[in-house]
């Protein structure tokens, strides 16, 4: 998803400019992409079917919501990425520059209705809306009155804004790092890197995308945090390790309990923390440093893991303000005219690369750990929600499989996109589109 | 509080969407078993291919089309959410390990030929290689297995029918394989197939019919069914269509091998579907009638799909007719 806006843009201007650097750009790019592609294909088609397997519960009670949104993200964006992804990928010596073009759109809009899709599904269970809910044959079914608010709950669009911009974040600091490894070799080491001129485009490029999304995160962020102290105010008090309703509630920048033991324990109330008076109040409301805010003793029964919550959250936010601070730092030397001499920059975006991914992962640890022990917020515990039948040693087994397997899908996939890193962009003498047709194609058989 | 007016209350032009929808799915599981087949098939063949050319070949024939055509699972299982949610919950948590090994082939058999072109060496060659074989045979075999579980109402994990059925699917999965590698390559592969295809023919042919065997020994309820007219006539058309793919490939008219190739697949996934009807899920007791989804959310779908099919095929009309022709080996990114 967060690629898709670059390949846009990098097709477009392949095909409008001159410049050979867009299209070893596109080239370059697409060829990471249609790797990322391939593994989140197979690695997808699991979460197609678990929700069957592993929740059948779950999807008995909410299938009426939860399928629709589920069958309607296949049909309508699914297919439309992966139908032209074969397009853009493979067929760039077959189409025309307007229906290349076009695939590029296609596979872009595709990737982005599939998170619309899927973002209206989770973000229905964090703010449930539109539905009514009876008994039938001794399990709670919910039924589907109101499609609208059901689909457009309050969440979603929060969720989407805040997701889709990290996505470009996330791709904007790896693009960021890759660039800053190579111009940190060929002008601070001065260890000449053949295209050059690739990677510094590709940094600046990255820079105004990063310096374009990097405060907007932070400002739907802080906006995103105020509408879940009014939806999911359990999930709030966890973010804060809030136990005792109060007002004028500190903001913790960092908080231990005293004793060790207590470390996981979500009733461990003696904190020994740093904390900004007021603070949390301050930015629960918007504004006051005296607003009360709700604790975590309010609430009966099982509380989320708060030291997970707690901890993801903080160092999702810190990362948030680091990614502001290099995109300004790297605007400011670019501005300077001294981009490509300060070594401290590259090394920090270098390490930066792939923290835009950590800190979405903290993020939805935040969002589906803070909800416990709610699978739909006030309507259907999780532990209600798995499979009867499903044994223990069934759910474990495939358990550990699935991690022994994505752990290996992980590290053959970074292992395949270090590849095509070090490979680098396509020569300027293998590039197709400068003015002349493109060279004959060896085709495998002329004589049909 | 949004007026839904009779969207609620009425099925859409008083169709009998429950039925359609059942319809529906089993296209939809047709489209994955005719499309994502050939992939599979080729897959097989490459087990049979030696030389670094050939195999390459193979996998152009391919690349560009099996993302796509895996995406029609994606939307059987998403439909069979959306319509009938009881049976999708209770039919993949019935199936669970089989849902994974299917899930896990697939996994093999996409990663593969990603991996496989990655690098130029002949040890990893040689692995990615088994390992497309291993996914693309074993993925259309744990698919059989699972269909014939659902249609006989299993709860066993591996029967003795529905060894024989994966082993047809298996065997399908070759004959369309063989049926799209003609049309898509000019050489002496083309010739060279024609013999692989004739004996996946055969093997079909034969387990096909064993598998019909079995099912009327095995399924007593399945019996009358089996007898009806529908099905004795699309058992009948399937055989026909066996004997045409035969003649076509013999004769080297690749069009008509191919149709007729695609006839026996949805011929196969009706035949399944009319001995199911109207039951839905036969552990549970749930015909189709029981299982639809609530009125509003069925008219929601309804209209979902009928706006969006439509554009899926244009989507493959537009992919497919890209991509008509000869392959072109080099081509890439």
């Amino acid at each position: 998803m967060g690629l898709a806006p670059f390949l846009i843009y990098f097709t477009w201007k392949d095909i409008r400019s001159d410049d050979a650097v867009y299209e070893q750009l596109r080239r370059f790019w697409t060829r990471i992409f249609a790797v990322s592609f391939a593994t989140g294909t197979v690695t997808g088609l699991v979460l197609e079917f678990e929700f069957g397997t592993n929740f059948a519960a779950f999807s008995t009670t909410a299938g009426e919501l939860f399928g629709g949104p589920l069958a309607l993200e296949g049909m309508m964006a699914f297919m439309l990425e992966a139908t032209f992804l074969g397009i853009f990928v493979f067929g760039r010596e077959r189409v025309s520059n307007r229906l290349y073009f076009l695939s590029s759109v296609a596979v872009g809009l595709g990737t982005w209705l599939s998170a619309v899709w899927i973002l209206i599904a989770n973000s229905w269970m964090q703010t449930p809306r539109g539905f009514e809910l009876a008994m039938e044959d001794g399990q709670p079914i919910v039924h589907l009155v109101d499609p609208i608010a059901a689909y457009l709950n309050p969440r979603f669009p929060w969720m989407f804004v805040h997701m889709q911009n990290a996505a470009v974040e996330s791709v904007a600091l790896i693009m960021a790092g890759i660039a800053a490894y190579y111009i940190f070799r060929h002008h601070i080491w001065e260890y000449p890197i053949k295209n050059i001129e690739f990677w510094e485009t590709t940094l600046k490029i990255a820079l105004v995308a990063l310096v374009i999304t990097a405060p907007l995160q932070a400002i739907h962020g802080d906006l995103y945090a105020r509408h879940i102290v009014e939806t999911q105010p359990q999930k709030f008090a966890a973010m804060e390790a809030i136990w005792e309703t109060d007002s004028y509630v500190p903001e913790y920048i960092v908080a231990f309990p005293t004793s060790i033991q207590d470390l996981l324990d979500p009733r461990a109330k003696e904190i020994f923390g740093f904390g900004i008076p007021g603070g949390a109040s301050w930015l629960a409301s918007g504004g006051d440093p005296q607003a009360t805010i709700q604790g975590l003793n309010e609430f009966e029964g099982p509380q989320p893991p708060v030291a997970i919550v707690f901890w993801s959250f903080r160092i999702m936010v810190a990362l948030g303000f680091w990614f502001i601070l290099l995109a300004f730092w790297g605007v400011y030397r670019w501005w300077r005219g001294e981009l490509y001499g300060d070594d401290l920059l590259h090394k920090a975006l270098m390490l930066s690369a792939p923290l835009g991914l950590l800190a979405v992962e903290l993020g939805w640890i935040v969002t589906e750990v803070g909800r416990q022990p709610w699978v739909i917020q006030g309507v259907m515990k999780t532990n209600d929600s798995v499979s009867p039948g499903l044994t223990g040693a069934e759910a474990t087994a495939t358990l550990v499989g699935f991690a022994i397997v994505y752990l290996g899908l992980l590290t053959l996939y970074t292992y395949v996109i270090v590849r095509i890193i070090r490979a680098g962009p396509p020569d300027g003498d293998e590039l197709t589109t400068t003015e002349s047709s493109p060279p004959p194609q060896s085709e495998v058989n002329m004589d049909d | 509080m949004t007026d839904v007016g009779t969207l609620a209350s009425d099925t859409l032009f008083g169709l009998p969407l429950a039925d359609i929808w059942f319809g529906l799915v089993f296209f939809i599981l047709g489209m994955f078993l005719f499309l994502d087949g050939f992939d599979f098939g080729i897959g097989i063949l490459f087990a049979t291919r030696d030389e670094k050319h050939e195999r390459e070949q193979l996998l152009a024939a391919i690349t560009p089309f099996w993302d796509g055509n895996e995406v029609w699972l994606v939307v059987f299982g998403g439909a069979l959410f959306a319509a009938f949610p009881a049976v999708y919950a209770n039919l993949f948590s019935r199936h669970y390990l089989l849902m994974f090994a299917i899930l896990g082939a697939l996994i093999l058999r996409g990663l593969a030929p990603e991996m496989y072109e990655q690098r130029e060496d002949k040890p990893w060659q040689k692995w990615w290689g088994r390992a497309f074989i291993v996914g693309s045979f074993t993925a259309p075999f744990f698919l059989g297995i699972f269909i014939a579980n659902w249609l006989l109402g299993t709860m066993a994990l591996i029967t003795l029918p529905g060894v024989i059925t994966g082993l047809m699917v298996v065997a399908l999965t070759v004959v369309d394989g063989v049926a799209f590698l003609r049309l898509k390559t000019r050489n002496e592969l083309r010739d060279d197939v024609r013999a692989d295809g004739f004996r996946a023919l055969i093997l079909y042919l034969i387990l096909v019919v064993l598998t019909l065997g079995v099912v009327y020994i095995t399924a007593p309820e399945l019996q009358s069914a089996l007898l009806s007219p529908l099905v004795v006539g699309l058992v009948v058309v399937n055989l026909v269509l066996t004997g045409i793919y035969a003649v076509a490939t013999s004769f080297n008219r690749y069009y008509a091998a191919f149709v007729a190739n695609a006839g026996l697949v949805f011929t196969l996934v009706s035949i399944i579907g009319s001995l199911m009807y109207p039951y839905i899920d036969r552990v549970e007791g749930l015909t189709v009638d029981e299982a639809i989804v609530s009125t509003l959310p069925l008219n929601i779908m309804s209209i979902g799909a009928a706006l969006l099919l439509p554009l899926i095929f244009l989507y493959f009309g537009v992919l497919y007719s890209v991509f008509s022709g000869p392959i072109k080996v080099d081509e890439s990114y």
